[in-house]
């Protein structure tokens, strides 16, 4: 029965271990969680956090290793051993059906009845406004969620979670899409959960919310164990340095331009504002320059480069384009100004996944392959072979269905239609996300080649090494405002940046 | 030939394998009268409607639409056409009426669906009672003859070399369909929408004017479906195209195309429809009553589709694989 002198953990894992057809994602990895803790776990993409939450909540089945619960060995195979050991999990991308009411979510599949199957109304909405009014939320049983904002669809998430007996909660980047306030009554509510004894595994990149919710910390890299240590014993610094570790991939080294950046911007933005979440951007791009946009989930990243791709429209700004007053009221605008967006989510909205790699990468340009509307076959095969060339896209032919390619292969189609646009700004959103580590290295390469022809690429994303390797300029972005501006010669550091953007 | 029978893709191509295999069935089954000429020119003859409106019933489901409406269509287009003739006894001017009923709802179809943002499922079902009391209103449900012979001729009853005018006007719509899907921007185009919409739209693709395209096909050759109905039975009635739009689907879907848009297959279509047909006309000439003939078409459909979309897995035991 444990360590005499220990606390029981209610939770833990030994030298847990897990690969995906011959990658490792997870080494050696221990941890453990006490009754009513806080632990954070943190880590960069890739590092193996979500490998191991899906490991606890039965999504994956570890290789190696043992997990107790309280003290015994526990096998869990799927998401109901999970569940039926008081391990629940919140869903970051939201599991709700938003055509249900807050109640009916709440026991949807463990629904409260009478004679075996009459729905028990009365005694499910007593539960849940006794489930709503412990948790401090303030919300009617009845109500569709579908007219719940994000931070309130959180909120019956958790509440969703806590209705059957949990003694384990885990959340993902719960905060990601919350405003400031609704993150508060987060946090009170992951201290009400702590008073009752409840353990919360706290996934997130937000350094500031992590010291202020968190018991303890532990840092994941590389699909290892990096660090666990009290919050107290610890500063934003080291669990940063912990994080990025000394070695950097000689793809993310930077390498001096071959020809020099103009003088002469390209896109000249001036107080940018997009509703709420893009807040009086100004800025001014120039010819042959790489410019780094930094910034946490929701910080506007996404939007300000939607907004400047015509797919939102700005609600004040005006944008100079070559010198000349533009309007980009629509995507027809942007390629009008042959300016071109790989979009954050491939899945969702850069690919047709049932599509050819052939029908993906010309999509955007028919029109360019055809007269009169009639498709000219023998230019499409050559441009898209050139295309798999350049590229070096990895498929046995141009009829492949991208589907079926790697992510990185995936990536490469993405840009593969983009170019073939024949873009001045190139507008990247997390271009490496999901991508294997000698795709990502490719994908760098291929911004260097591209800005040294004098054309120009903002770049976003959440991996810093990756800015760093790249970009002549960085923006930081905070809540749709430029807070820094950091000039590539006078960054110190990785963490550096890090810190800019935590602040 | 390995290679070809391990690119051979079942579930795509499974309309090829049951037309052959209808044929001998319905061959050994009923013999020599089930493929001589008369029989097979009978039934390109009464499969052309369907095999017309499936080639654009398959861009309007390649975009992820559906149209319910296209059976009421070629009611009324066949009314408006008879009186029309029957005032003016003009064939062109007829027919342009006609036609152009049916592309001004399709081109409203799509916009109702497109503007309001209503399921194409939903406006095509509420145009479909529409029409259908409009074509029933229009004459106090009573046929109208139609007596000039040279649009009789045209349209229904002549032949081209001994081949059937109706299975030319299929061919016809079969080449142009196959045309403008597999070699222009359009089809290209209406196929990502129905793919995936979103990324579509973010390709700069028109999506509106995209879906309103393929609907308003679907009402031109609907109406000209309607027209072929009138010239062979040389009169406009409002029963003409009734339950055609459930056949045109099946022969669709049943041709490889899928019903969650993005992929498309119009020879497939085409092919699905004169299986239908060759169903319909066996089970037929077999002595089935019309009971029995709908019991066995409604299975085969069902088979003939499990096997488009889930290959012979279904039918495999044992462990999942």
């Amino acid at each position: 029965m444990g360590h005499p002198t220990d606390i029981q953990p209610v939770l833990q894992l030994e030298a847990v271990s897990k690969s995906f057809g011959g990658v490792k994602a997870l080494h050696d990895m221990h941890f453990d969680l006490r009754p009513g803790e806080v632990h954070a776990l943190v880590g960069g993409n890739g590092a193996g956090k979500s490998t191991l939450m899906k490991i606890i909540s039965g999504v994956y089945q570890r290789d190696s290793g043992t997990i107790r619960i309280s003290g015994d060995v526990k096998t869990i195979q799927t998401p109901n051993d999970a569940m039926e050991n008081g391990i629940r999990m919140v869903f970051q991308e939201l599991s709700l059906i938003p055509t249900l009411t807050v109640m009916e979510n709440i026991f949807l599949n463990h629904e409260d009845v009478k004679w075996g199957f009459v729905l028990n109304k009365k005694a499910m909405l007593e539960r849940t406004e006794e489930l709503l009014a412990d948790l401090g939320i303030d919300l009617d049983p009845d109500q569709k969620v579908s007219s719940l904002s994000v931070g309130y669809c959180q909120l019956v998430e958790i509440a969703k979670a806590l209705s059957v007996r949990a003694s384990i909660l885990i959340m993902d980047e719960p905060t990601a899409s919350l405003t400031a306030s609704e993150t508060e009554l987060l946090f009170n509510i992951i201290r009400l959960l702590k008073a009752k004894g409840v353990s919360v595994i706290y996934i997130s990149h937000r350094m500031k919310e992590i010291f202020e919710i968190a018991d303890r910390i532990t840092v994941l890299k590389d699909g290892r164990w990096a660090l666990t240590e009290k919050k107290e014993d610890l500063d934003l610094e080291r669990v940063i340095d912990s994080m990025i570790g000394k070695a950097v991939e000689k793809a993310f080294e930077w390498k001096d331009r071959a020809t020099q950046i103009s003088d002469e911007p390209i896109l000249e933005v001036r107080g940018l504002t997009q509703d709420d979440i893009v807040r009086d951007v100004s800025f001014d791009l120039k010819k042959g320059e790489v410019l780094g946009i930094a910034g946490l989930m929701g910080s506007g990243r996404t939007e300000l480069l939607e907004a400047l791709f015509g797919l939102r429209s700005m609600s004040a700004g005006s944008i100079r384009i070559h010198g000349k007053d533009t309007k980009i009221s629509g995507i027809s605008d942007a390629l009008a100004n042959k300016i071109a967006l790989v979009p954050e989510d491939r899945r969702r909205s850069g690919l047709i996944a049932i599509h050819s790699v052939r029908d993906n990468a010309t999509l955007p340009t028919l029109s360019r392959w055809s007269k009169f509307g009639v498709l000219d076959g023998t230019r499409i095969a050559g441009i898209v072979g050139a295309n798999i060339k350049d590229l070096r896209i990895k498929t046995d032919s141009a009829d492949r269905l991208v589907s079926l390619l790697s992510g990185g292969n995936q990536q490469k189609v993405v840009l593969a239609k983009w170019l073939n646009t024949s873009p001045d700004i190139l507008l990247l959103d997390e271009p490496t996300a999901g991508v294997d580590i000698s795709s990502k290295g490719e994908i760098i390469d291929f911004i260097r080649t591209f800005v040294s022809s004098g054309k120009s690429v903002i770049l976003v994303s959440s991996e810093i090494t990756e800015l760093l390797a790249v970009s002549d300029r960085i923006l930081v972005l905070a809540e749709g405002r430029i807070t820094r501006e950091l000039m590539r010669e006078a960054i110190k550091s990785e963490e550096e940046v890090q810190l800019a953007i935590q602040k | 030939m390995h290679s070809i029978l391990s690119r051979f893709d079942l579930t795509k191509n499974i309309v090829y394998i049951a037309f052959v295999v209808a044929i001998i069935f319905f061959y050994l089954v009923i013999g020599d009268k089930f493929l001589s000429t008369t029989n097979i020119l009978n039934i390109t003859r009464q499969t052309a409607m369907i095999s017309i409106m499936a080639v654009s019933m398959t861009f309007v489901i390649a975009t992820g639409q559906i149209d319910l409406s296209i059976g009421s269509v070629a009611a009324l287009a066949s009314l408006i056409v008879a009186l029309m003739l029957e005032a003016t006894d003009s064939i062109l001017l007829s027919v342009g009426v006609g036609l152009g009923f049916g592309i001004l709802t399709g081109a409203l179809n799509g916009v109702l669906i497109t503007a309001l943002g209503v399921p194409s499922f939903l406006v095509t079902l509420g145009m479909m009672g529409i029409i259908k009391g409009l074509a029933m209103w229009i004459t106090a449900t009573s046929a109208i003859p139609i007596r000039n012979n040279g649009y009789n001729t045209i349209f229904g009853l002549g032949t081209v070399f001994g081949i059937p005018i109706l299975f030319v006007w299929t061919l016809v719509a079969l080449a142009v369909g196959l045309f403008v899907m597999n070699y222009t921007t359009f089809g290209k185009k209406a196929l990502a929408v129905g793919g995936n919409e979103v990324a579509a739209r973010y390709s700069g693709v028109n999506v509106t004017a995209i879906k309103i395209i393929a609907m308003t096909m679907s009402g031109f050759t609907a109406a000209f479906a309607g027209i072929l109905y009138s010239g062979r039975m040389q009169a406009g009635r409002f029963t003409f195209g009734e339950g055609d739009e459930l056949t045109v689907i099946a022969a669709v879907i049943l041709g490889g195309t899928s019903l969650f848009g993005g992929t498309a297959n119009v020879f497939g279509s085409v092919v699905g429809s004169l299986l239908i047909g060759i169903i319909n006309n066996g089970l037929i000439l077999g002595g089935l009553t019309v009971s029995q003939q709908m019991m066995v078409r409604g299975a085969i459909v069902i088979l003939a589709t499990a096997l488009g979309t889930r290959g012979f897995r279904f039918l495999r035991k044992g462990p999942k694989g």
